[in-house]
């Protein structure tokens, strides 16, 4: 078990690397940063200064390795818009999307688990194809196109939220829902299937011969058992969330880290936009990581592979 | 890293050991699937839409008419047959658009998967052919890229490159390949043991002829199902790169633009937003339907 997680560690280490080059090359390559810096319409004489300042001139490997060093000890240099330190702006806009991304993650499997047992016990039936066509038809349904759906009933017709900001308990709701029912479907589809296969296995069968209620049959014995792959999917679905928090926050306003980084990037603020890219990609790694090793926790097989 | 990507093909709804024949009596199975049928017959319409928007728009779709601002469609008492879905913020007429934003959408869907799906059907053909230190790299590159938030990846590098179809198409498709390495490396792992695969190379047939004659006509199945959803999901990112407006850009008429474009005036002429935001919302379902309808009717136990 420690030989693997610290080879699944390592793994983990690479990763945020390559990451972190892509990252720096993507922003570096694309456009001289001392311009962005200065400004359009800048002197020649000003933005070679700010290369000089900068070391923007120093071969793009040095600066790699500068840049870095400096993020890994917590400098992620300074917004060119806000003109405040990034890292205190990026780590004070966090927790907002932290919340978000959980509620979303609780919002999808408290609709999906009922659905996809539901779905998997009465398979075949009225109700499985019912699920099975909500699915289709939200995962149909653009998620920005929702959200505006969602304004016009709760805060148009009904007036019961607040079209955007954020503050209250009241600003999450929405955003909440826009962006946790995308990933209902796919968690539903995998609880049906595994609660297709738990349903037919022996000890189901036995649990049932014993005279158990159906309900504690489903619940206790099954459901436990289908529910392992959910765990290593959520992993990867709060990855997927935290990026999808961009175009959700953006529309509600919520003032988290996919509305900083939407306002970033049409500022053009390359530290903070090359931050955030990195900080979300770092937190999908060490998701993965922990679903990886806590599914070979589980599953004793998947660690000797 | 063997964790994550069998979940990732888990997620895809592809699971390994679905090996496919062509059997006999597959139109007669294909008829009988009836998402395959509304979806594919949903798509098809889209399609002819798309093709023919030249000769079926009632107008130009980028001529403005200033007079006719925000005319409502004809279920409303101020509609007219003239323009039957109404006119947008600048005049123009709203069903010319919808039926020429059609092939941008499909333009889109199509190019993106035809781009990732060339890089990551060779990233899995070699990985799940060669095995070993291919497969390692290629399962590195895969995890890298899955680590990497699509949509902000994408927005980050259309705003530095600027917005524009072509942009959005080049981007999507450097960035969607991951679901196609997956799936074509867990379907080629399986075929590569068969006897004919064997056959060919002890008849001393090159690599590559293996490769594109015995293994890719094997996995083609996995491949088309891969091809509609990652379509569809390229749609729906356009859409909102170009929501964000940092996308396709105007006066192009993208769905996801014209909403965006109507966004201030939703509260007033709610079918500004609704009638482009349905349009995408059917044309997603239609390919997610035929393609999920494919893989039940690709897998060799139906639906399960």
């Amino acid at each position: 078990m420690f030989a693997y997680v610290l080879k699944r560690l390592g793994l983990a280490v690479l990763v945020a690397l390559a990451v972190s080059m892509i990252a720096f090359l993507l922003l570096r390559l694309s456009g001289d940063p001392a311009i962005a810096i200065a400004g359009e319409g800048a002197r020649q004489a000003d933005i070679e200064l700010i290369r000089k300042t900068y070391g923007f001139d120093r071969p793009l490997a040095v600066q790699y390795v500068a840049w870095l060093g400096k993020t890994v000890t917590g400098d992620l240099g300074e917004s060119i818009y806000f003109k405040t330190p990034a890292a205190p702006l990026i780590f004070s806009k966090l927790q907002t999307t932290m919340v978000l991304g959980l509620l979303s993650l609780a919002f999808a499997l408290a609709v999906s688990v009922p659905l996809g047992v539901a779905a998997a016990v009465y398979r075949n039936s009225w109700i499985d194809r019912l699920c099975l066509a909500l699915a289709v038809l939200g995962q149909a349904l653009p998620n920005f196109f929702f959200a505006l759906l969602l304004i016009m009933l709760f805060s148009i017709t009904l007036r019961w939220l607040p079209v955007s900001g954020s503050g209250t308990w009241q600003h999450f709701v929405m955003p909440t829902i826009a962006l946790g029912y995308y990933a209902a479907p796919a968690f539903m589809r995998l609880i049906r299937a595994g609660m297709i296969e738990v349903l037919e296995a022996d000890y189901i069968r036995t649990a049932r011969a014993k005279g158990l209620p159906a309900s504690q049959v489903i619940f206790k014995h099954a459901l436990r058992n289908a529910v392992v792959p959910v765990v290593a999917l959520a992993a990867v679905q709060l990855g997927f969330l935290l990026g999808g928090s961009v175009v959700v926050e953006t529309i509600f306003a919520l003032d988290g880290l996919g509305y900083l980084a939407y306002q970033s990037i049409t500022f053009k603020d390359y530290p903070v936009m090359q931050s955030i890219v990195l900080l979300l990609s770092v937190i999908y790694v060490v998701l993965t990581l922990a679903s990886d090793v806590a599914n070979a926790w589980l599953d004793p097989r998947i660690r000797v592979a | 890293m063997a964790g994550s990507l069998t979940t990732e093909a888990a997620a895809a709804g592809i699971e390994p050991g679905g090996i496919v024949v062509a059997a006999p009596g597959l139109l007669r199975r294909v008829w009988k699937n009836k998402a395959v049928v509304v979806g594919g017959g949903l798509l098809l319409l889209i399609v002819f839409i798309a093709l023919a928007a030249p000769w079926i728009s009632p107008f130009d779709p980028y001529a403005q008419d200033l007079a006719n601002r925000n005319v409502p469609p004809f279920w409303y008492d101020a509609g007219s047959w003239l323009h039957p879905l109404g006119t947008d913020p600048l005049g123009r007429d709203y069903l010319s658009r919808v039926f020429y934003g059609a092939r941008i959408s499909l333009l889109i869907g199509i190019s993106v998967a035809i781009i990732s799906g060339l890089i990551g059907t060779t990233m899995g053909l070699l990985a799940g052919y060669f095995g070993g230190k291919t497969d390692m790299l290629v399962s590195f590159m895969v995890t890298t890229r899955l680590s990497m938030p699509v949509i902000l990846f994408a927005l980050a590098t259309v705003a530095i490159v600027g917005g524009s179809l072509w942009v959005v198409i080049a981007v999507l498709g450097l960035l969607k390949w991951d679901r196609f390495a997956v799936v074509m490396r867990s379907a080629t792992q399986q075929v590569r043991s068969l006897d004919y695969v064997a056959a060919a190379q002890a008849a001393g047939a090159s690599t590559t002829r293996v490769l594109l004659g015995e293994v890719l006509p094997n996995v083609l199945p996995h491949l088309i199902v891969v091809a509609t959803l990652e379509a569809a999901s390229a749609i729906l990112l356009e859409a909102a790169l170009s929501f964000l407006g940092l996308g396709v850009q105007p006066p192009l008429p993208s769905w996801g633009l014209m909403i965006s474009e109507a966004k201030s005036y939703m509260f007033f002429s709610f079918w500004l937003i609704a009638i482009p935001g349905t349009a995408l919302a059917v044309l997603i379902f239609a390919i997610n339907l035929a393609g999920d309808g494919l893989r039940d009717l690709l897998s060799p136990e139906g639906r399960t």
